[in-house]
């Protein structure tokens, strides 16, 4: 039995007259459909067609002998390229350190993985639109898994190097990575000597703003990028992004930057500490930081000039936000 | 000709029909029924805040008394929908306290509910009863003091895994002093410490009080007092369990709980000692609901308490279990219907625990009743997908999950497509499927041509081609739901089957092929359609082949969304960017 993708015979479809457009979806005219190979690749084909065929294939395949009825694309084989050979390989590098920060349950929006990727980005050519976007993710958890099966054949407890971190996967809600967290931190008997599983959630609130954030800071590895972090996820209350709060409440950012208050000073960024003190961020070696920091917040820069680095003094700020 | 039915004795037939689909074929019989029905419905149910307008809800519905609403996709809970996305209650809340001020009950999930949401709440509905927030965010505990304060009659107060501001325990004082009619207190997911005498004398002031579900801050003496003062409880949450083990606390608290005679659900637990298991023995045999997912207790333990739950439906457990805890839950709780196993580390490298499909397969076999399944395990086999089917083909709910993407049959090294090709033949009832592992095109032509009732389908790293979406939208008859992630299809069957995202309330698509023309086509060619972009560069600045992050489609009736923020392209933002060289002919 033949597919017969694009065929003119579907009367039935509403939107046939899209059938009829294949250049637009970058597709060759092709009088038969049961062998050639069709991509489903959306580019212009001025790429090496090859290259950009799209599919979430190890470079080892387990699976050599895998029959398909249609023909469309041919099964994995073991020789065929991974996604996105385009990428240069000193970018797999940075792209494996990024492993670390490609998050896992940070709840906001793209920061750190575009942050991430924004160096690779900029190396691959700019009409190359696939391979640059989607499957970084897909491709570190498709490498890490090979790395782990090539230690897996040895023993299973080595930890592997480059541990995968995809975005949501395995799919558990924050709410329980954060529970468990911060229960398996009180039982220490735990393999790798690390506290917690790999989340960190600490709450980020910020005056003016209608109300608060958790950010994980197990993703990030320096002051600089929970910084860019937080810009990312609080510019959306100072561009008034917040919906239809407009007037209802609560005072309004103006409408100026976050990252402009920030580097201007209005805004200073401090925390709370075990003891229950107000902190400004940035005194501490990050470690330390990520070890005693239990929340987080956006303040203005009136408030806190008791604050002076370091300093022990209690700011119990109980106000309304 | 035609039988014509008095209003009234229409009304009165209708008042027995409660089920929302049957209501809404009702209303497509003709005019009249349309009206008789919209005049009657108190219960209202919107599972996309998007779909419809509020002011349509308020306008077709007069009589509503309870309001169910949905916010944001379901991947929204596994962070991949970007914060500031939307959902917001307050177009909601403010259209249902001009137009349905006898509203009573509202219940919201994945929503954005700010504190003037909740105070408007208060000061809008004179007998509200019930409110129900499930991972919702944006409000703080003030919000909730002035629900507690103001509403006089409220049964329900449940918070459910939501992000809220703690700004302490003092909300919990803002009850009246006088007797309360709660019925239902779920203070869980609030971080701060609430006062124990509080909540005693809270709850010794609720005489209907039968479900309680405290937040970690609880200590053990705390839940001590408080099951002294309430030993009506049929629905127990702990706090936390963490003490140090003392042996008067143990007998004090194995008296408390063996007063509590009426107990049948059981949550909370964080931190629970073994040795504090023992405790709750005495309530175990009248059991049908336990939720030991937070319990990092090893099996021999577990075991030891699952084998006296022999009423047991409803068992949410970790993968400490093992496949030995699981046998047992075979062997003695045969009533158990709903089985969830959540794993104890989620990093992506496999764990040393030894669960495996093995377990399941033990539950499949011995658990006649069961229905509903969420499994974690690091691999399976397509002969325990089999075993499964067969055993048990009155599933209705399977959601697997292999942890590794990817992995294959780790025994036969073939992709699960006829493991679940099997499931989805033989479990003809199935509603709601997740799948996972590898899988190729194949699983999802079976998927579709077999899995006729599934209503709400989850697939994450899967399949070849665009085949694997066309047969996903040419095939599954009852398809309501669908999301994707890192899936390797195009645009062709998107495009080619739009007119089936019309039956379905929402398609997502996450890290596919997807590109933004076929977006941009789309929304032109279905109005009924919101298609939404959802990418951190504006998709306009990249050429238009090039794939898009997200997509997020739903059918609406409601037209454009008016919050969308930056990061979120529809068609209606940027009209003139509209079909420029894709003329139609």
């Amino acid at each position: 039995m033949s597919y017969r993708l694009l065929s003119v015979d579907k009367e039935e479809l509403v939107t046939s007259p899209c059938l009829k457009e294949r250049n637009y979806l970058g597709l060759s005219d092709c009088s038969s459909v049961d062998s050639s190979t069709i991509p489903n690749v959306v580019g212009k084909s001025n790429l090496n067609f090859k290259a950009t065929e799209l599919r979430l294939g190890l470079p080892e395949s387990q699976s050599p002998e895998r029959e398909t009825d249609f023909g469309l694309l041919s099964p994995r084989t073991p020789d065929e390229k991974l996604l996105f050979p385009l990428l240069p390989s000193k970018d797999n590098g940075s792209a494996t350190t990024g492993h670390k920060n490609v998050v896992s349950g940070n709840k906001r929006g793209f920061a750190d993985t575009w942050d991430e990727f924004s160096g690779v980005k900029g190396s691959v050519r700019p009409g190359g639109g696939i391979n640059m976007m989607l499957s970084p993710k897909v491709k570190d958890v498709s490498k890490s898994i090979q790395e782990e099966r090539s230690h897996a054949k040895g023993g299973l407890n080595n930890a592997p190097a480059a541990k995968a971190q995809v975005v949501g996967w395995p799919p558990i809600r924050s709410y329980r990575k954060n529970t468990m967290a911060s229960s398996t931190s009180k039982n220490t008997d735990e393999v790798d000597g690390k506290p917690g599983l790999g989340v960190l959630f600490v709450k980020v609130s910020m005056d003016g703003a209608p109300y608060l954030r958790k950010v994980d800071l197990r993703t990030y590895t320096s002051y600089q990028q929970l910084s860019s972090a937080l810009e990312k996820m609080f510019s959306c209350f100072t561009l008034g992004q917040c919906g239809l709060h407009g007037a209802h409440g609560r005072e309004r950012m103006s409408e100026i930057k976050l990252k402009d208050l920030l580097h201007g000073s209005e805004f200073v960024l401090t925390y709370e500490d075990k003891d229950g003190d107000w902190m400004l961020v940035g005194d501490v070696p990050w470690e330390i930081f990520t070890e005693t920091c239990q929340k987080l917040k956006i303040m203005k820069g009136s408030d806190s000039i008791g604050l002076a680095p370091g300093a022990v003094e209690k700011s119990k700020n109980k106000e309304r936000v | 000709m035609g039988l014509r039915f008095p209003p009234k004795v229409l009304e009165h037939i209708l008042s027995f029909i409660d089920s929302n689909e049957d209501r809404n074929s009702v209303s497509l019989v003709c005019k009249s029924w349309f009206e008789t029905e919209r005049k009657t419905r108190k219960r209202v149910f919107v599972g996309n805040c998007y779909a419809v307008s509020p002011a349509a809800v308020t306008r077709r519905f007069p009589e509503m008394r309870s309001l169910t609403l949905k916010g944001k996709p379901h991947f929204a809970d596994y962070n991949l929908v970007p914060d500031g996305w939307g959902g917001y209650a307050w177009p909601w809340i403010e259209a249902m306290a001009a137009k349905s001020s006898s509203l009573e009950e509202i219940r919201m999930k994945r929503m954005v509910v700010t504190d003037e949401c909740l105070e408007k709440i208060a000061a809008s509905f004179k007998d509200f009863k019930v409110l129900v927030l499930t991972s919702c965010e944006g409000f703080s505990t003030d919000g909730i003091a002035a629900i507690a304060a103001t509403c006089r009659n409220l049964r329900v107060l449940e918070l459910r895994e939501c992000i809220v501001e703690d700004l302490g325990g003092d909300w919990l004082s803002y009850f009246p002093e006088s007797s309360t009619s709660l019925v239902s207190l779920d203070f869980s997911c609030l971080d701060s410490e609430v006062k124990i005498s509080d909540l005693e004398r809270l709850v010794s002031r609720s005489p209907n009080l039968k479900s309680l579900k405290l937040n970690p801050a609880v200590t053990l003496d705390g839940l001590v007092s408080l099951l002294r003062c309430a030993p009506q409880l049929t629905e127990l949450g702990t706090g936390s369990f963490a003490a140090q083990l003392k042996p008067e606390a143990f007998s004090k608290l194995s008296e408390a709980f063996s007063n509590c005679k009426q107990l049948q659900s059981l949550s909370g637990l964080w931190d629970v000692l073994p040795e504090y298991l023992p405790a709750l023995y005495s309530v175990c045999p009248g059991l049908t609901s336990l939720n030991l997912s937070y319990a990092t207790v090893r099996m021999p333990d577990l075991v030891e308490l699952l084998r006296r739950c022999s009423k047991l439906q409803k068992l949410w457990v970790m993968d400490l279990i093992e496949d030995k805890g699981l046998e047992a839950v075979a062997s003695y709780c045969k009533e158990l219907r709903e089985l969830r196993v959540f794993p104890s580390e989620p990093d992506l490298d496999a764990t040393n625990i030894p669960l495996t499909e093995q377990g399941l397969v033990f539950v499949s076999k011995g658990c006649r009743k069961l229905e509903s399944v969420l499994y974690f395990c690091v691999q399976f086999t397509n002969a325990a997908l089999f075993t499964i089917a067969r055993k048990r083909p009155n599933l209705k709910c399977f959601r697997l999950c292999v942890i590794e993407p990817f992995a294959p049959d780790y025994k036969t090294n073939e992709p699960l497509d006829k493991g679940f090709k099997a499931i989805a033949e033989g479990c003809r009832d199935l509603r709601r499927l997740s799948v996972s592992g590898l899988l190729s095109d194949k699983a999802f032509k079976y998927i579709g041509k077999h899995a006729k009732k599934v209503r709400m389908l989850s697939i994450a790293f899967a399949g070849d081609s665009d085949l694997m979406l066309h047969h996903l939208l040419s095939g599954c008859q009852s398809l309501k739901k669908l999301e994707i992630r890192d899936c390797p299809f195009g645009d062709t069957a998107l495009l080619e089957h739009a007119a089936k995202l019309e039956t379905m309330r929402s398609l997502w698509m996450s890290s596919c092929f997807v590109s933004f023309g076929a977006c941009k086509l789309l929304s032109q060619k279905m109005p009924r359609l919101n298609v939404e972009v959802i990418d951190e560069h504006p998709p306009e600045s990249r050429p238009e082949s090039s794939p898009v992050e997200r997509i997020y489609i739903y059918r609406t009736v409601a037209g454009p969304r008016m919050d969308t923020p930056e990061f979120v392209w529809t068609i209606h933002k940027n009209p003139e960017n509209g079909v420029s060289h894709l003329a139609i002919k």
